[in-house]
């Protein structure tokens, strides 16, 4: 690590704090929305774990824009880069591949915090909300933007065009965040349902971020850790690999 | 321990598919040397670039930079070179100081304002400085690819046609500042689709044609070698037999090529012997252009030569 890494870190922060209008405020909002709609429709209705609704929903839309903000600033980045052809000045430069996947999946997860963060302090004030265990709040907050993240890199490289980035979040991503708890328990979920979302890797993330808040959760954050932790690794790994092969970076 | 050549490709072979886009390419280039790479489009200048510069991988064959592979110790050879491509890319996000304090920070170099600011003034870029670069003319974005592949000033500095759309003015300036770091020191290669350019420029060229290399040599071979001085006399009367001219279009011009200056007295000198009254004289220069049409349009025999 050295100037590269936090040059690299640093020039992919700036780039989505300079349209932050874009990449920060227009996410909060969304979130925002989501909550004033479903608390609206389901508050009196629905109580999760004892908790009510409207409060067991904020953690998960706030895990929700971490995940998909840190997603969509790694990928986004990666084919514009790539599209116009400016990634080559990256790629002219002595940046290794691991300070190269570094620096992109730390600023997916600084982007993704960041939403988030402004998520919270903005919903929080729409039902009572209590931090149980703060540091498994933080935990799975930067856990969830490094997977994200990382996926990421991969999609932003795999991709040649947007409409297959935009395939692969629709297809996968939304899926996968969605069909993970953000806006139910899956204990709520028909048997079959319940058995696919424990084999979603997210799911673990949200359930265990969600903990953190209430102290109570699906299954233990110890094993949610386990499954995030390994699901970063392999993650990680397979990135590494795609990026020090060159995988259409380098011809 | 010898001094490294600033560039070795050795046996260089790149494969897209079927096709072959370099071929058993071989080539150094010393260090302190400015020297040319020319061809028509596709001949594989840029791809050859891209395998210098760790952007393609060779299928086969070995390419350093000052002594360092490219792959095996590829962090030490990037340092080495500097290159400014061919397509004029840009990051629309940030201003041109940004960019070149950006790309400094690649390198690890810190604090590189003074030679920025060098560089800027160089290029003319002073009073761009502060301009995002999506506001650019394609000339002035040219400029900023230019500084770009300058700001660790590597030693290697590999220019992919770095005046095409460019005007005479920047031209000139680009040029200027080109042969100052040679004089300082640095290796220039570069393309470029100007022969003139190439010709006053570069000391040593290789002639590119479907991936391979056609013709190498110094410059001054190069254009003694394949074609010489033309004498282009204008004339009254008929010429001597001695003399064996090429007769223009009918205008009364004839031509004949020479290789040493003092044999034109004594040509001049023939025909007026022989009665002839002599109008007008050209004495035309060997040109790049007539080698390069020539080599290309006879490739294979030319590849003999090498
Ligand atoms: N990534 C690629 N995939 C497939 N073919 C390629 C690729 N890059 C280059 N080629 C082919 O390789 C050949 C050499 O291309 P290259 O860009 O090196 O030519 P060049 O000499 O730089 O031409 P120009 O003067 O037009 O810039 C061409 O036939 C080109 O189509
Ligand atoms: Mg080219």
């Amino acid at each position: 690590m050295s100037g590269e890494f936090s040059t690299l870190f640093y020039k992919e922060t700036l780039r989505f704090w300079k349209v932050g209008f874009q990449t920060v405020a227009a996410p909060v909002l969304t979130a925002v929305l989501y909550l004033l709609i479903f608390s609206h429709v389901l508050d009196n209705h629905v109580r999760i774990h004892d908790v009510q609704y409207t409060a067991f929903l904020i953690p998960g839309l706030v895990m929700m824009s971490v995940l998909q903000n840190a997603f969509a600033n790694s990928s986004s980045s990666l084919i514009q880069s790539k599209v116009t052809g400016n990634i080559v000045f990256v790629l002219l430069a002595p940046v290794s591949y691991q300070n190269f996947f570094l620096a992109y999946v730390l600023a997916a997860v600084l982007r993704g915090i960041l939403v988030g963060f402004f998520v919270l302090v903005v919903t929080m004030w729409f039902a009572p909300l209590s931090f149980v265990a703060p540091w498994w709040i933080l935990v799975f907050a930067l856990l969830g933007g490094a997977v994200l993240g990382s996926l990421g890199v991969v999609a932003g490289i795999w991709a040649d065009k947007f409409d297959q980035l935009a395939a692969f979040q629709n297809f996968l991503i939304m899926p996968l965040t969605f069909l993970s708890g953000v806006f139910y328990s899956i204990h709520s979920l028909p048997s079959f349902w319940q058995g696919l979302s424990h084999w979603n890797p997210i799911f673990y993330m949200i359930d265990g971020f969600r903990y953190g808040f209430f102290g109570v959760s699906d299954v233990s954050p110890w094993q949610s850790l386990a499954v995030g932790g390994g699901a970063l690794l392999v993650l990680s790994a397979f990135t590494l690999t795609m990026l020090e092969r060159g995988y259409k970076l380098r011809a | 321990m010898a001094v490294p050549d600033a560039i070795h490709i050795e046996q260089v072979s790149k494969q897209f598919g079927a096709l072959k886009a370099l071929d058993q390419i071989t080539l150094k280039i010393a260090q302190g040397e400015v020297f040319g790479l020319l061809g028509p489009n596709g001949a594989g200048k840029t791809t050859l670039i891209s395998t210098l510069a760790g952007l393609a991988r060779p299928s086969s064959g070995r390419v350093s930079v000052m002594g360092f592979d490219v792959q095996t110790d590829y962090r030490q050879a990037r340092r080495q070179l500097g290159v400014v491509p061919q397509e004029l890319v840009f990051d629309p996000f940030f201003t041109v100081r940004e960019t070149l304090r950006i790309q400094s920070g690649y390198f690890g170099v810190k604090n590189n304002n003074k030679w920025i600011d060098e560089i800027l003034e160089n290029l003319d870029l002073t009073s761009k400085a502060n301009a995002n670069m999506r506001t650019l003319s394609g000339g002035m974005k040219r400029r900023v690819l230019v500084a770009q592949a300058l700001v660790h000033r590597p030693p290697v500095i590999v220019l992919d046609e770095p005046t095409a759309g460019v005007d005479v003015e920047l031209r000139q300036t680009l040029w200027r500042f080109i042969r100052r770091l040679n004089a300082d020191g640095h290796t220039i290669v570069l393309t470029t689709h100007y022969l003139e350019e190439a010709e006053n420029f570069c000391q040593r060229v290789a002639m590119l044609k479907a991936g391979r290399i056609v013709l190498l040599d110094t410059m001054q071979n190069v254009l003694r070698q394949v074609s010489a001085h033309t004498l282009r006399v204008k004339f009254d009367g008929s010429p001597p037999a001695s003399l064996t001219f090429t007769a223009d279009a009918g205008d009364g011009w004839y031509a004949m090529p020479f290789e040493q200056f003092d044999q034109v007295e004594p040509i001049l000198l023939s025909l007026r012997q022989s009665g002839c009254i002599v109008r007008d004289v050209e004495i035309g220069k060997p040109e790049l252009e007539d080698v390069f049409i020539r080599v290309m349009q006879a490739g294979n025999e030319a590849s003999q030569a090498v």
